[in-house]
């Protein structure tokens, strides 16, 4: 997952980039799996590798490359980039070693069959007010890319 | 070391539940194997099956009856000349083969083939399916556009945009089944492809016949959808000889042209062994609750060894009706042969023994066949969709088709428990 999140950024090549990040997508799912929860693995392999990723790839090759890669590649901030990545890093490594005790002592591995019943309880149980938020929001994203995209209405 | 290999053959889970590695692999070799032999047979039956849909003989010359065309075949691909386009980007190019074939053939771990007889039953087996089978999508993107010509990069930007409006009717279809096995008494159902042709068992019925006609309309609108996600005949724009010249393929030959064909064929069975055993019952036999008894099981357990012996018997019909003349004479006695060895392997599925414990991998194998008859059957009798009336198709008509047969299936399914709550309130 680390090689590919790094072969993302330093790639000139727009598509190299775009596998890169499904290499790095595809790892993800792979974590997903190794914390006993195989639901969100398979909707994430399904989704954002499957889906998403594709529709990138459509923006990335309609648009021209030659001219964007023969562009001067400029990069004028990376002092204060390099600052913000020590901080962040300092910022993990810090909890990682003197903040143990906010995270559980030894967490249960849920049971792997139960993942999706589980999701789906909470889904439609006790977290059904966010969830049709979450969709209505999807909705209105959907109508404004429509309006936008539309010539005349 | 030995009881490693036996510890497996007393336990009644499939090898990657029962955490046995060496049997786990022995299935895959076995699967990827059979997957072969199935690829260069449909190969043969689609050429010689569309020609005589078409008043036409098909291969005759290669072997006898152009048996031996799909060998002829894979020589001439292996041995043609690679090429690379000068401009083209040269690891997409190489790696664009590789990712649509591992995506094709890393869905058979979950495919069953009867109640042990898969590699592995994940909890997740249709999610998993569904969505390494979308991964394809991407190979074929790769694919056009690491080709740097036109017709490549709009047969693939095509291909992948029908990809991804049928699968959402897929998923739709295939929610619809999945609702189907929660109707037990713990009221969970299940994601396992295991677990679902069991459901069907449970419940006595195939899914496609449950709910008359919700099951029929869903199966309908996967098996529209599968053919699209496959970009097969009427919906083959993207490949399309006359239009494209071929399509998101069109600068690949030898060797990795084979590759794309291969995962073509692959992904067809796939998709076939998933509407297969959401639908069709997957291993389970006809009429699995309805004629039941000894003399019934017998009946079925023929079946097998009379499908070789009717195969075998045909390749003597043709033997007797080969034109007698000397040139002839190698392909007559090649046939013969061939007539004499599936009519052994017919007799040898007579013995009770074999025939037992063959039914499962039969009758799946049978359904997945007739898929295939049917899928050259399309190819040979459908006109090609424009591009505008398959995305119209896609999102107009099966999507809501989907949406309806959801809500319907999950209103008729919670029926009793909806009377329940209303009239004892």
């Amino acid at each position: 997952m680390l090689i590919g999140g790094v072969l993302v950024i330093t790639r000139k090549n727009p598509v190299h980039s775009a596998l890169a990040l499904i290499v790095t997508l595809l790892a993800q799912a792979s974590i997903y799996l190794m914390l006993y929860a195989p639901f969100v693995a398979g909707v994430q392999i399904i989704l954002y590798a499957g889906g998403i990723m594709v529709l990138f790839l459509f923006v990335i090759m309609l648009v021209s490359i030659e001219r964007s890669q023969r562009e001067r590649q400029f990069n004028k901030q990376w002092v204060v980039g390099m600052v913000a990545a020590t901080a962040l890093g300092g910022l993990f490594i810090a909890v990682y070693t003197k903040g143990r005790g906010i995270f559980p002592e030894h967490s249960l591995p849920a049971v792997e069959a139960q993942n999706t019943q589980n999701v789906g309880t909470l889904l439609y149980g006790q977290y059904m007010f966010a969830f049709e938020i979450a969709s209505l929001l999807l909705l209105v994203a959907i109508i404004g890319a429509v309006v936008m995209a539309k010539k005349r209405i | 070391m030995l009881d490693y290999i036996k510890s497996y053959l007393t336990s009644n889970l499939t090898p990657g539940s029962a955490g046995n590695m060496f049997w786990a692999f022995v299935y895959i070799v076995v699967i990827f194997l059979g997957l072969s032999v199935a690829v260069i047979a449909m190969n043969w039956l689609e050429r010689k099956i569309l020609a005589h849909m078409q008043v036409r003989l098909g291969p005759m010359r290669v072997g006898p009856h152009g048996l031996l065309q799909p060998i002829a075949d894979a020589i001439k691909l292996l041995l043609k000349e690679d090429i690379m386009p000068a401009e083209a980007d040269g690891f997409v190019f190489w790696m664009a083969p590789i990712f649509v074939v591992l995506a094709a053939f890393t869905v058979f771990i979950v495919v069953p083939f009867g109640p042990t007889h898969a590699v592995t039953d994940m909890n997740i087996g249709v999610l998993f399916m569904l969505g390494v089978s979308s991964l394809s999508a991407l190979g074929i993107v790769m694919a056009g556009w690491a080709s740097n010509s036109h017709y490549p990069l709009i047969g693939a930007l095509r291909s992948s945009a029908q990809m991804v409006s049928y699968e959402i009717a897929m998923g739709m279809a295939v929610i619809s089944a999945v609702m189907m096995t929660s109707l037990n008494q713990q009221g969970t159902g299940t994601l396992s492809m295991i677990g679902i042709v069991q459901a069907q068992q449970a419940q006595g019925i195939w899914f496609i016949f449950k709910f008359f006609p919700l099951g029929l309309i869903a199966f309908f609108i996967f098996a529209v959808a599968m053919v699209a996600e496959t970009n097969r005949a009427p919906f083959d724009l993207p490949e399309a000889e006359s239009e494209l010249t071929a399509g998101f393929h069109t600068e690949y030959s030898g060797f990795r042209w084979s590759l794309f064909f291969l995962a073509e064929y692959s992904a067809m069975i796939a998709v076939s062994s998933i509407a297969v055993t959401l639908w069709l019952g997957g291993w389970l036999r006809p009429f699995p609750n309805l004629l039941t008894g000894a003399k019934w099981d017998l009946f079925f357990f023929l079946f097998p060894g009379i499908t070789f012996l009717f195969l075998a018997g045909m390749c003597f019909y043709s033997t007797v009706r080969m034109p007698k003349h000397p040139l002839f004479r190698i392909q007559t006695i090649g046939l013969a042969g061939f007539g004499v060895a599936l009519g052994l392997i017919g007799l040898i599925l007579f013995i009770p023994a074999v025939r037992e414990r063959v039914q499962d991998i039969y009758w799946f194998s049978m359904k997945v066949a007739a898929f295939m008859y049917l899928y050259i059957w399309y190819r040979g009798t459908f006109p090609r969709y424009r591009f505008d009336q398959l995305m119209k198709v896609g999102w107009k008509i099966l999507l809501p088709m989907g949406l309806g047969v959801l809500i319907l299936t999950a209103g008729v399914g919670l029926w009793p428990l909806i009377q329940q709550t209303i009239w004892n309130r």
